[in-house]
């Protein structure tokens, strides 16, 4: 009896701590666009992403090491889901999790493209991957309608940063 | 009169060359159709010009593998079989590179049209240079078409409706919506939308 209950305070101890582990909040526009207008001297990468988009997956890991590689200087990543949001417990916090990402992850929860995809962006056409680089009190800004190799992430990334 | 010719040559270079400059971002509402002839997955050649008694298109860019394009196939055979009778058959282009995703080659191509019984052509755009004239970039893309004339002018290009997950939850049917003013003989009052999709797998430069 007591190994048993030893045992589920120790199913519990797991689950309160795979429970701490990366969570997924879901946003709607507003708040998204709070994100994007933030007036910081940060730059912001701003990946938008879904688990059924397979060059986004494999871009993922070069978001994710920009956290790493630019530990000491002001950078933030954040990766937004396009999946939907019927889909966060079954396929989105399970992904994020078993990839252990260190990044932020959002889930858009909108459902009228039409709608949001020109006030993120007016030269956003919709496709995925789509990538926003920005320092706002720098008044700078670069959007990226394409898949990116590593290279091509940091050379964009570096010119934010010098 | 010499200044005068000049001058007239001078504006029509000019409008030439802006023609061209936005050409190569794809087409616009407005915009005249360049035809094409892409194989279908039944072996035939198909261009624009070869059904006499059409009045015109609804060209969709899709694929056989991205999810929202699969979330719409049923939605593009609905659009087809609303509007064929009325002059409007969909056709479908597959732009993807099978050389990216082998699940994209034409053999899936006929195995998908097969599997859904799409009651329209399902073409290979394999040089890609279609989508790339058209300024599609993600599946589905849509496009609405109408006959002036000769030629086939752009009336609508974007997205199918307001709700790729669930189509019982659809508010807005954008195309439906073209099609009503187009099939009136009027320009559509919302005639450009946008939608998320999968972007089209370009061939690696």
């Amino acid at each position: 009896m007591t190994r048993l209950r030893i045992l589920g305070v120790l199913a519990g101890v797991l689950l309160s701590v795979s429970a701490s582990a990366q969570q997924v909040s879901v946003i709607k526009l507003p708040e998204l666009q709070k994100r994007l207008n933030r007036q910081s001297d940060t730059t912001y990468v701003v990946n938008f992403w879904a688990t059924w988009c397979a060059p986004c997956v494999k871009e993922l890991p070069y978001f994710d090491q920009v956290n790493t590689t630019y530990a000491k200087q002001k950078v933030k990543v954040l990766l937004v889901s396009m999946d939907y949001a019927s889909q966060l417990e079954k396929k989105v916090t399970p992904f994020v999790q078993k990839r252990n990402l260190k990044s932020e992850v959002v889930l858009l929860n909108e459902t009228d493209p039409n709608s949001w995809i020109d006030k993120v962006d007016p030269k956003w056409s919709g496709a995925l991957p789509f990538t926003l680089i920005f320092n706002n009190k720098q008044q700078k800004r670069a959007a990226f309608e394409q898949e990116f190799t590593q290279r091509e992430l940091t050379t964009q990334l570096q010119k934010f940063l010098q | 009169m010499k200044k005068l010719l000049s001058f007239f040559t001078a504006c029509l270079a000019l409008v030439l060359l802006s023609n061209f400059v936005v050409g190569t971002a794809g087409y616009e509402v407005g915009d005249k159709v360049a035809d094409f002839k892409l194989k279908n997955v039944d072996g035939k050649m198909v261009s624009l010009a070869d059904n006499k008694a059409a009045k015109g298109y609804i060209v969709v860019f899709t694929c056989n593998t991205c999810p929202f394009s699969q979330a719409y196939e049923s939605r593009i055979i609905a659009l087809h079989q609303k509007y064929a009778s009325k002059g409007y058959p969909v056709v479908a282009i597959n732009p993807n590179d099978a050389g990216t995703v082998p699940e994209e080659s034409f053999a899936d191509m006929k195995a998908r049209a097969a599997t859904m019984k799409f009651p329209f052509p399902y073409l290979q755009d394999e040089t890609q240079q279609v989508a790339k004239t058209f300024g599609a970039t993600r599946t589905p893309h849509l496009y609405v078409v109408t006959k002036k004339g000769t030629d086939f002018v752009v009336s609508y290009i974007g997205a199918i409706d307001d709700n790729s997950e669930d189509a019982s939850q659809v508010k807005t049917k954008y195309v439906e919506q073209a099609m009503t003013d187009i099939l009136a003989g009027k320009p559509a009052t919302t005639s450009s939308t946008k939608a998320i999709g999968c972007t089209i797998k370009w061939k690696r430069a």
